[in-house]
C-alpha cells in the first residue's frame, strides 16, 4: 500500500505539550491517516518523530520554537484534509484558563518584579529547556518544582546544587508530585490537613500513601516530591536530606514518611544517617527492598499501604472490604490462573510486584523491581506480566496514562481475550491534573467483554475532596462489574486471593 | 534553646504558597481551585528554540 508523508512546519508557534498530544490524537483519528504527530521541533522531539518514520527523508528544518505537524497517511488527499482539520484547530482563538490573571508576564524575571511573593515556579516546558528555565527560578531565588523530564543528570546535579547553595528546594527534574502547604503542584490530591508529612522519590508512591492517610482521617503537611533519580549516586539524595532539614524544622510535621525506590547504598546510608538525628519519628518505605537497617526513630514498610498504616499508628479499616469474603463470591475462570497487571502508576506497579512476589507468584515486569526479571531477561518466559504503561516505552511523545488511559485500552482488550488469564489487575489515579474520569473511561473500554471474560480488580488512588471523587469512581467501576479494593495493595492480594482459588 | 534560623526551605513550608506557573497551562486552574495565587507564564521557547543556547543564556543569567 502507498503512503504519503506530509510535513509542515509552523515558525516560532507554541503551544504546551498536553495541548499538541490532544491535537496528535484527534489528527491520528482522521480517516487515512496511518500516524501523526503535532511537536515542537525540539532535538528529542525530532528524533521521536524519526523514529515514528513521519518525517520526510528523516529530518526538518524545524527549529525547537517551530511547530511540526507530521502524518504518514494512505493519500495525499486524506494528509492534506487532516492538515486542514489541525490547521483550523490551531488557528482558534487561544482561550484563557477561567479566571486566570489577564496579566501574563514573557519571562521568570518579569514575574518576579511584577508579583509579590513569588516563591516557587512550577516547570514543565519541554526537557530541552527545563533546565534553563529551572536555572532562571533559582537565580532569582525562588523554590522548584519541576514536572519535566528530559532533563540530563549532569543538569539534575548542577540545578540542586545551585539549590542547596541558596538553600532552595528543587523538586524533580520528573517530579510528578508535590503537595506544599495545601498547593496542589502538578499531579496532585486534595489532602486533608494534618501531622504527616512525605518525602518522595516516587510519584504514584507519595500519591498512595498521601491519599491512604486522608481517607482515613489523618492528613498531610506537606509532601515534598524530589524527583525519581535524586538517591541514586550521582545526585546523593540533596534535595532529600534538604527535605529532611525543612521537615525538622517545619512545625506542623509531627512524623514523616520516606518513599523512593531501593537507594544505591551509599546514599541510602547517609539518609538513614540523617535520619537518625531527626527528632522526629520515620516510616521508610523503599519499595522493594526486603528491609533497611534503620535507627531506632524509624520502621522499616515494604509497601504503600505499610508505610500508610505505620504514619497512621493504625491499621486501615476497609469499610468492611475483605479480601476472603470477596474472593469467595468470584467465580473462577475456568482454564485460567494467572495475573496481568495493567498500571499507570510506576510505584503502585512496583508495589504489586511486591506482594505478587510475596504471595509466591513468579512475575516479570517492564519496570522490575530487585529480584523480578525484566521482560528482556531469559528468565521472564512464563511469568505473570505486571506493566508500567507510563514507563519511558511506552510514552515517548505520547501523553501519559494518567492523562490519557487509552494508552491502556488495547493492553486491556488483549488481557481480557487471553486464556491463561484470570484477572486483569489495574490502578485508577485521580486528583489535579489526571483525566477527569478514568473509570467512565475504563468501563467504556471493557464494556464488550463476554461473560467468561478475566475478572478485573481495581483499585482507585485518590481521595473523596478530589474533583473525580474518589467514591463515585469506584461506584461506576461496580456497577460495570470491576471489582474495586480499598488501597492497591488490597488489589493484589484480592487478586491473589482469586488465583489461589483456581 | 534558642531556635536555630530557618533555611529558605523550612521558611516555604511555612509561607503561602505563591507560584509561577512555567509550561502546562491546566495546572493553573488546578492551583486556583485551592486558593493558591498564580501568575502562568507566556512562556516560548527561548534563544530562538535553541536549547544549548537557552542553556547558556540561563547560565549567563540573562
Amino acid at each position: 500500500m502507498s503512503t504519503f508523508i506530509l510535513n509542515e512546519i509552523r515558525k516560532g508557534f507554541y503551544l504546551d505539550s498536553v495541548a499538541l498530544m490532544r491535537l496528535s490524537r484527534q489528527i491520528a483519528a482522521s480517516p487515512g491517516i496511518a500516524e501523526a504527530a503535532l511537536m515542537m521541533g525540539t532535538p528529542s522531539n525530532v528524533a521521536i518523530m524519526r523514529n515514528a518514520g513521519i518525517l520526510k527523508d528523516g529530518k526538518t528544518d524545524a527549529q525547537g520554537n517551530d511547530l511540526v505537524i507530521a502524518m504518514r497517511a494512505d493519500s495525499e488527499a486524506a494528509a492534506r484534509a487532516a492538515l486542514t482539520e489541525a490547521e483550523k484547530e490551531l488557528d482558534k482563538p487561544k482561550t484563557q484558563a477561567d479566571g486566570a490573571s489577564a496579566w501574563r508576564p514573557r519571562s521568570i524575571a518579569a514575574a518576579v518584579a511584577g508579583v509579590d511573593g513569588l516563591n516557587l515556579a512550577l516547570i514543565s516546558v519541554p526537557g530541552d529547556f527545563a533546565a534553563a528555565e529551572a536555572r532562571k527560578a533559582l537565580s532569582r531565588g525562588l523554590h522548584v518544582m519541576m514536572f519535566s523530564d528530559n532533563v540530563s543528570i549532569e543538569d539534575e546535579r548542577s540545578l540542586k546544587e545551585q539549590a542547596r547553595e541558596s538553600g532552595l528546594l528543587m523538586m524533580g527534574p520528573d517530579c510528578g508530585t508535590a503537595v506544599i502547604g495545601g498547593a496542589p503542584l502538578a499531579f496532585a490530591n486534595r489532602l486533608k490537613r494534618g501531622g504527616v508529612g512525605i518525602i518522595g522519590a516516587s510519584g504514584t508512591g507519595t500519591q498512595e500513601v498521601s491519599c491512604l492517610i486522608s481517607e482515613a482521617g489523618e492528613g498531610i503537611s506537606h509532601a515534598i516530591g524530589v524527583g525519581g533519580r535524586d538517591l541514586k549516586k550521582d545526585i546523593g539524595g540533596i534535595t532529600t536530606l534538604m527535605a529532611i532539614d525543612a521537615l525538622d524544622q517545619d512545625s506542623a510535621t509531627e512524623r514523616v514518611v520516606l518513599i523512593s525506590k531501593p537507594p544505591h547504598p551509599d546514599v541510602a546510608k547517609v539518609v538513614i544517617d540523617r535520619i537518625s538525628k531527626s527528632p522526629k519519628p520515620y516510616t521508610v518505605c523503599f519499595i522493594g527492598a526486603d528491609s533497611a537497617d534503620l535507627p531506632s526513630n524509624a520502621t522499616f514498610a515494604p509497601t504503600l499501604k505499610a508505610a500508610s498504616e505505620a504514619a497512621l499508628g493504625r491499621a486501615i479499616v476497609n469499610d468492611g472490604f475483605d479480601v476472603k469474603v470477596e474472593a469467595k463470591q468470584l467465580a473462577p475462570r475456568k482454564g485460567a490462573s494467572r495475573i496481568e497487571g495493567l498500571y499507570c502508576g510506576g510505584t503502585l506497579c512496583a508495589e504489586a510486584q511486591v506482594i505478587l512476589k510475596a504471595g509466591g507468584r513468579q512475575v516479570a515486569s517492564n519496570a522490575a523491581i530487585p529480584g523480578v526479571p525484566d521482560f528482556e531477561h531469559a528468565d521472564a518466559k512464563g511469568r505473570e506480566r505486571i506493566i508500567d504503561l507510563g514507563a519511558d516505552e511506552y510514552t515517548k511523545g505520547k501523553p501519559h496514562p494518567m492523562i490519557d488511559p487509552s494508552v491502556r485500552d488495547d493492553a486491556i482488550r488483549a488481557a481480557l481475550k487471553d486464556p491463561p488469564i484470570a484477572v486483569v489487575l489495574v490502578d485508577l489515579v485521580i486528583g489535579y491534573g489526571a483525566h477527569a474520569d478514568p473509570a467512565g473511561h475504563l468501563v467504556e473500554t471493557v464494556a464488550d467483554r463476554g461473560p467468561d471474560a478475566p475478572h478485573i480488580v481495581a483499585s482507585v488512588c485518590g481521595t473523596e475532596q478530589d474533583p473525580q471523587v474518589r467514591s463515585e469512581q469506584a461506584r461506576r467501576l461496580r456497577a460495570a462489574g470491576i471489582h474495586v479494593a480499598p488501597s492497591n495493595a488490597d488489589a493484589c492480594e484480592l487478586a491473589l486471593a482469586i488465583v489461589n482459588r483456581t | 534553646m534558642a531556635e536555630l534560623e530557618e533555611s529558605p526551605a523550612a521558611q516555604l513550608l511555612k509561607a503561602d504558597v505563591k507560584v509561577v506557573n512555567v509550561g502546562l497551562e491546566g495546572f493553573v486552574k488546578d492551583l486556583e481551585d485551592c486558593g493558591i495565587g498564580v501568575v502562568h507564564l507566556d512562556w516560548v521557547p527561548p534563544a530562538g528554540g535553541d536549547p544549548e543556547m537557552a542553556a547558556l543564556l540561563a547560565k549567563l543569567g540573562v
